[in-house]
């Protein structure tokens, strides 16, 4: 995903003279490009997040579209206030770029896993949250972001994760799901970089007889609220899948709108990190796996969730 | 100690600026009086500054507030909002009446500048360690867009407990950020102890200094020095400009002066009274 994100962003600077990159002294050589093309609208903010998003609500507020990047938890917890006060509050056009969403970076243990942030920021007025489900995603999310008047989070993986979809995405539209199978039985409503669990999860259920939907349901913030009133209408089980706490998520946003539209949800399963920091060593698929994550883990417990339905 | 002193133009001149100041703390007091609102003697020790920062240096016009060429002014120490309202109620942003509506239900006017809602309040304030930042994107985005103004962010000394402020340092020095000058509001004092007793500050302008700044002690309360300070800014040191402005906390009323339960204090009818004689209002 950051390769595409960075990518996308040079193509961007050619053709939009307000965008301005600010990195966290992070990415060696991965804004190669678009600092030869646009060296003075690159800067390296040095381990001072705070101090970034100060200056990209800054810059914002005089007319630029900056866009503050570094890893997550350093771009969103560390620098909450800034992102509320600076950004937010004065409604500045800032789209802040996280890499390495929830366990992305495991193996470097808890100080950069990002399990809260979805949480912490769509509580945030005037803020969109976006968890693009794979590269393509990220493209758009980041042309759609800098169209936007507002405070965009674009909360990406790292990098090599499988591409879903086939080609770029043309009608990309925040707050737009995105389905990307069909199914009858089951809906999984996936946020972020956990789609190709959520697809090979599908995989799985099939092989037991049960057709299920995957959806990238990339924006949580606004929720397609649309989307959900017809799969909780449609579908025997529906489930949220994504790399972060079950508390404040995009799970906990589903289910505040089931809360609040009365709908009911009887036939809702929650899949995410449990309210504990991930201690030991591993790398993603092991937390995955850990935590019951791994998509053929998710599938069990689906077709569980199913059996106690009938 | 590196005091710039320097003579207003005239002497005349020295005494109009010094009126302006008399009334702006007369202001500033019915409005703390009239809200029994804190902050009193943070937005009195503050007075002069504004005073030598909008009638005698920012390139502002209250007519164009939105004007992209403006000056930038940045209160970044936010709870001496009432100062800041009545100085531009006084320049004619808004209407000299609607500083009686001070924190009051429903009114434009809060305890802290609001965002997007009064002109001339260039940035929502009152959490410390903001306006720095804010002002250091603003003076870069101009330099990106080919817009020649200048950013004024007038911090209190308790702000410098800010790690944020530090950060900002380092990033205006690393960008030679020459057309940002910051004025630190140094009373002394901070919400409910002496500064220096709470977080070491002193040597305060060899701290700016060391972060890359020409960095000036200067009297806080001398609006031709201070006028002639800013004036020069950017002053072709290729660095951003500190000015440590020694204050008075409370400064104007004999009563208030160094006295910090006036940090929350608001005066009643009799003290308003007794003020304003010693402003010379009465």
């Amino acid at each position: 995903m950051r390769n595409a994100f960075a990518d996308e962003l040079t193509k961007l600077g050619d053709e939009e003279p307000r965008v301005v990159m600010l990195a966290g002294d992070i990415g060696n050589r991965l804004f190669d490009n678009f600092k030869a093309r646009h060296p003075s609208r690159f800067f390296n903010c040095g381990v001072a997040e705070a101090n970034m998003m100060g200056v990209a609500a800054g810059m914002a507020m005089n007319g630029l579209r900056p866009v503050a990047y570094t890893i997550t938890p350093f771009v969103t917890t560390r620098c909450l206030e800034q992102i509320r006060t600076d950004v937010c509050y004065h409604e500045a056009p800032v789209t802040i770029v996280a890499v390495g969403a929830g366990l992305s970076y495991s193996g470097l243990g808890p100080t950069h896993h990002a399990c809260e942030d979805i949480s912490f920021l769509r509580s945030i007025p005037n803020m969109v949250v976006i968890c693009p489900g794979d590269a393509f995603e990220v493209r758009a999310a980041l042309r759609a972001a800098m169209q936007q008047d507002r405070p965009v989070y674009i909360r990406m993986g790292k990098k090599g994760e499988p591409v879903v979809h086939a080609g770029p995405i043309e009608n990309f539209r925040i707050g737009k799901a995105i389905p990307v199978s069909e199914g009858k039985d089951v809906c999984l409503l996936s946020t972020g970089n956990m789609l190709p669990e959520a697809i090979e999860a599908a995989h799985k259920l099939k092989e037991k007889g049960i057709s299920a939907q995957v959806v990238s349901f990339h924006t949580v913030k606004p929720l397609d609220e649309a989307f959900l009133k017809d799969a909780f209408g449609r579908f025997t089980l529906v489930a949220t899948i994504e790399e972060h706490s079950l508390i404040g998520g995009f799970g906990a946003a589903v289910s505040e709108w089931l809360a609040d539209t009365q709908m009911g949800s009887q036939n809702f399963v929650r899949f995410g990190t449990p309210d504990a920091f991930f201690k030991k060593s591993g790398e993603q698929e092991y937390a995955r796996e850990m935590l019951g994550l791994s998509a053929h883990q998710i599938a069990d417990k689906i077709v569980r969730a199913l059996r106690r339905d009938r | 100690m590196n005091v710039a002193v320097r003579k207003p133009a005239s002497q005349a001149d020295a005494d109009a600026l010094k009126g302006r100041a008399a009334q702006l703390r007369g202001k500033i007091i019915d409005m703390s009086h009239a809200a029994q609102a804190a902050h009193l003697a943070s937005s009195l020790s503050c007075a002069d500054i504004l005073t030598a920062a909008y009638w005698h240096v920012l390139s502002v016009n209250p007519e164009r507030p939105d004007d992209p060429l403006r000056d930038r002014f940045i209160l970044s120490k936010g709870h001496a909002a009432a100062a800041l309202y009545a100085v531009l109620a006084m320049k004619g942003y808004f209407p000299i009446e609607e500083l009686d509506t001070f924190c009051k239900d429903g009114c434009r006017l809060a305890e802290h500048p609001p965002a997007n809602l009064l002109p001339g309040v260039e940035a929502a304030t009152g959490s410390l360690g903001h306006g720095l930042p804010l002002g250091c994107g603003m003076a870069l985005s101009g330099r990106i867009k080919g817009e020649t103004f200048r950013v004024f962010a007038l911090l209190s000394d308790g702000e410098n407990n800010e790690g944020s402020v530090w950060e900002a340092a380092m990033f205006a020095a690393a960008q030679k950020l020459d057309n940002v000058c910051v004025v630190v509001d140094y009373n002394k004092w901070q919400a409910t102890a002496r500064s220096n007793e709470t977080l070491m500050l002193a040597p305060l302008r060899d701290k700016w200094a060391a972060f890359g700044w020409d960095a000036h002690e200067i009297d806080g309360h001398d609006i031709g020095a201070l006028a002639e300070a800013m004036q020069r800014v950017p002053n072709g040191s290729g660095k951003p400009v500190a000015l440590i402005a020694h204050t008075v906390k409370g400064k104007g009323v004999s009563f208030m002066e160094d006295d910090n339960n006036w940090h929350y204090r608001a005066p009643t009818a009799e003290e308003v009274v007794k003020a304003h004689k010693e402003l010379g209002l009465a």
